[in-house]
């Protein structure tokens, strides 16, 4: 870690700090009928950030737990802001202008700029940005970046910043900690054995003797653990293990290359249509304030499906033509 | 298939208690991440994993992943800081100046703009805490508002999911594209574990029918899309007149 001018130790101190604040901010939000409840939810998840790797595992996993019960029991609650009305909105973006877009576009360039030209960039022996983590550290810089231009341009305080990030936080609820409990489910999944225990039941019970049978299995099967993992990179080491590498390639001598992308791809159809995937189709319904968590994928449903038929027509027609 | 009559006997199928722990929670719409620890701690007694040590592998877990939260919360502080100053009527005042701009044209200009920046390996330059709540969504509501006036809840719900949708097709199917994306690195991993070679840069070519297909279909349904907005608030469109054009 020493090796790096910008760890992404830094972000997590940041991120930390402001999830005490806007703790503070809900535990004294008298309009938040669970003000306790959820000041504590996000102190519990500051803590995570602040000092997480120094507390025992054991403790983190209390943490943990005690935040899934509050979240469970509704404890999550939204609060009060103090927000412009519509008219004064409108003209605020009247007088502004473009400068309201700049800043926004800010963080996703910098972005773009940090992760491409600054990779490899050392100043003093030094690497600038966390080789594990450059893009997120680029993100990182692009936010505050963007937060001192807009504070500039709006002519309003860092403080002003963090209400309002509370006030999208709160939007969101515990949506926010959704993806980060899935991927230590995904964790423990595989340390369970339950992507071997899946493969065994799809692979033991499916007579795959014939090729568009054998493609339809690794296809729907690649959608269908995607759609259980959340995620497509779990899913497939244990359906090319169970099926494309023993039977599409060893058995009917399918193309490699095309049986693996275009299984990779059929596992994506799967994200699409999956809570699991909750960073993708959870996060985005909770942040766009619609009232049925899963309205993005029922939306996502009716594309993902008939390319999901296309992906298996697509392996079967290619795998053998070249 | 005696092989794999072999291979049952030797797999544990009680860890798919977590897995049926997940489905039942989701169908009977229970808290999620509730749903999330019961079936992560139903998978552990299953595995015959102690309660310490259940706890101990959430919380590494837990901290292992904690990069993941990152690329949403950052960005927040500016993203609301320019919401409270008007960021998304700026969006949709931009909007009203495009003539010809509905909701599915928009988006389908969207689609193919992330599809292409992700294939090149630029996907950052989406996302939906950066891109759709504060530009994309008020853009494609705006759209529609100035063609049809004031739009229903459930129509404006489905502008925004079909938003949301939008970024997540043109990621999916165009980071794929992209030689260097860890997807590529993952499978050419998993077949070199069998003893097959395959070059990163056909696997990447190969990804490339699926991912036009990808782009055809959601922009069809974009396409339609637009359709079923004319069929449901066409009565109500507003003519090109004076009056809409003068307050903005």
């Amino acid at each position: 870690m020493n090796s790096t001018i910008l760890p992404l130790d830094y972000f997590f101190i940041l991120l930390g700090v402001s999830l005490a604040v806007i703790s503070l901010m809900s535990f004294r939000d008298q309009g938040n009928p669970r003000r306790i409840a959820t000041g504590s939810f996000w102190a519990l998840y500051a803590t995570v950030f602040l000092v997480g790797d120094r507390l025992l595992p054991l403790v983190v996993g209390i943490i943990v737990v005690v935040m899934a019960l509050i979240a469970g029991l509704g404890g999550v609650s939204l609060g009060k802001y103090h927000l412009f009305t519509p008219e004064e909105r409108h003209n605020s973006a009247l007088k502004l202008g473009n400068r309201l877009l700049y800043p926004a576009l800010i963080i996703p360039f910098t972005t773009m700029i940090g992760s491409v030209l600054f990779q490899k960039t050392k100043i003093g022996g030094k690497f600038l940005l966390d080789q594990k983590n450059f893009t997120l550290v680029s993100l990182g810089v692009g936010c505050i970046v963007a937060l001192v231009v807009a504070c500039r341009f709006t002519k309003s305080t860092p403080v002003q910043a963090m209400r309002e990030s509370r006030r999208l936080i709160d939007s969101m609820g515990w949506a926010v900690v959704l993806p980060q409990m899935l991927a230590v489910l995904g964790l423990l999944f595989m340390d369970a054995g339950v992507g071997k225990a899946v493969a065994n039941v799809t692979t033991t019970y499916i007579p795959m003797d014939l090729k568009f049978v054998a493609v339809t299995v690794f296809c729907l099967g690649m959608a269908t653990f995607t759609m259980i993992m959340g995620n497509a990179f779990a899913a497939f080491p244990v359906m090319a293990g169970g099926v494309a590498i023993p039977i599409l390639v060893g058995v009917f001598h399918g193309n490699p290359a095309i049986v693996a992308a275009i299984g990779m791809f059929s596992g994506y159809c799967g994200t699409l249509m999956t809570p699991m995937a909750a960073n993708f189709n959870i996060v985005p319904a909770a942040l766009l304030e619609l009232p049925d968590k899963n309205d993005v994928i029922k939306v996502q449903i009716f594309t993902a499906l008939p390319l999901l038929a296309v992906n298996i027509c697509l392996m079967y027609l290619l795998m053998n033509a070249f | 298939m005696q092989t794999a009559q072999a291979v049952q006997s030797a797999v544990n199928l009680w860890p798919l208690i977590g897995v049926a722990v997940i489905i039942g929670g989701f169908v009977l719409r229970q808290n999620p991440v509730m749903v999330v620890i019961i079936a992560a701690i139903a998978t552990g007694l299953a595995a015959a994993m102690p309660i310490e040590k259940i706890l101990i592998s959430l919380g590494t877990g837990f901290i292992k992943t904690r990069n993941l939260p990152l690329i949403l919360l950052l960005p927040l502080g500016v993203i609301g800081l320019l919401e409270r100053y008007g960021l998304k009527e700026q969006a949709q005042i931009l909007i009203a100046k495009i003539k010809s701009a509905t909701a599915g044209r928009l988006l389908i200009v969207y689609l193919f703009v992330r599809e292409i920046t992700a294939a090149l390996g630029l996907i950052s330059l989406g996302g939906h805490p950066q891109m759709v709540r504060p530009l994309i969504a008020p853009m494609a509501e705006g759209a529609t508002e100035n063609r049809y006036g004031s739009i229903p809840d459930k129509l404006m719900y489905k502008i925004r999911a079909m938003s949301a949708a939008t970024d997540n097709v043109g990621l999916f199917f165009g980071e794929d594209i992209f030689v260097a994306f860890g997807a590529i690195v993952l499978m050419q991993t998993i077949l070199r574990g069998s003893g097959i070679e395959v070059n990163p840069l056909h696997m990447a070519l190969w990804g490339l029918p699926t991912a036009i297909c990808a782009f055809i279909i959601h922009a069809f349904r974009l396409y339609r899309f637009d359709g079923e907005i004319e069929r449901e608030l066409g009565s109500q469109k507003i003519a090109d007149d004076a009056t809409k054009g003068e307050i903005i």
